[in-house]
């Protein structure tokens, strides 16, 4: 467990857990990023603007944290015909599913809905388990 | 005196970038640390636990407190997931997703904070991942 991260990884989990209290509390929405870009590809007459400010928001807070750290690591081991298989899995599945990690994992289970417990357990388990065919299964990997 | 329309444009951009701050700083915008969660027969790294419990540490008590209220602040009313119990796009969608999630290690939140490195393979998995949610729309929820 040497690459684990405990304090920034709490930290970072709170300060998700408080944007999305604030944009429920705030303008009554679910912070989840899947449905939040999807609804600015396919717009609703008075909804796209709150989104493109939040997305501006992620953005640019990614951003911040790039300028102070001088650095954020991206290490990307698919290839990039696996990453864009990836891409279109990840957008086609979480319209399909309603959700992702975010609108899901943490503001479906915060509501105690039965869906995000099943979509979340569910996707969790299948990501598991296709690292652990394409890690320990083929070898060489996706590359 | 500001408005409440701008209250609720800044609030929700400050709530993007405290997401932003939270997806970077936990490390989840970089793939190779959530596939160092989800490959738990590997060099296990549980940093994911502490980030999801983070945030559900805040929206579990906070969203309770938050939805008992009559309407948010500056809008008229929360704007919740409207279908109810698990069906076949659920199940399959997260599915889907998780395929996805397990063969990149990105999911939309990071890979979105990820393109502040204008890494090429973020660029692709985005790219792919606008096209599958265009492809879901088109397919199978055309208006």
């Amino acid at each position: 467990m040497e690459n684990f991260t405990p304090m920034t990884g709490l930290a970072g989990g709170i300060l998700i857990g408080l944007a999305a209290t604030l944009t429920l509390w705030a303008n009554g929405r679910i912070a989840g990023i899947s449905g939040i870009l999807s609804g600015i590809i396919f717009p609703i007459a008075g909804e796209s603007q709150w989104r493109a400010l939040f997305l501006l928001g992620l953005l640019v807070g990614a951003g911040l944290y790039l300028l102070v750290n001088a650095d954020l690591a991206v290490d990307i081991q698919a290839s990039p015909l696996w990453s864009a298989i990836a891409g279109l899995l990840v957008g086609f599945g979480t319209r399909m599913g309603s959700g992702c990690t975010s609108g899901h994992g943490i503001c479906g289970i915060a509501r105690l809905s039965r869906r995000s417990f099943t979509a979340t357990l569910l996707f969790m388990v299948t990501a598991i388990v296709t690292v652990f065919v394409s890690r320990h299964v083929i070898s060489g990997g996706l590359q | 005196m500001m408005t409440n329309a701008s209250a609720a444009r800044l609030t929700i951009f400050i709530a993007g970038l405290l997401f932003g701050l939270g997806l970077t700083l936990s490390g989840m915008s970089n793939p190779a640390k959530v596939i160092g969660f989800l490959d738990v027969a590997g060099a296990w790294d549980p940093t994911l636990i502490l980030v999801m419990g983070g945030g559900l540490l805040v929206t579990l008590p906070a969203f309770h407190l938050v939805l008992k209220r009559p309407e948010p602040l500056f809008s008229h009313k929360f704007y919740l997931p409207t279908l109810k119990g698990v069906d076949s796009k659920l199940i399959i969608g997260a599915i889907l997703f998780g395929l996805g999630w397990g063969i990149a290690g990105f999911c939309p939140g990071p890979a979105l904070a990820a393109l502040v490195t204008l890494n090429s393979s973020v660029l692709i998995f985005v790219g792919a991942m606008v096209a599958g949610m265009v492809l879901h729309r088109l397919f199978v929820q055309p208006d």
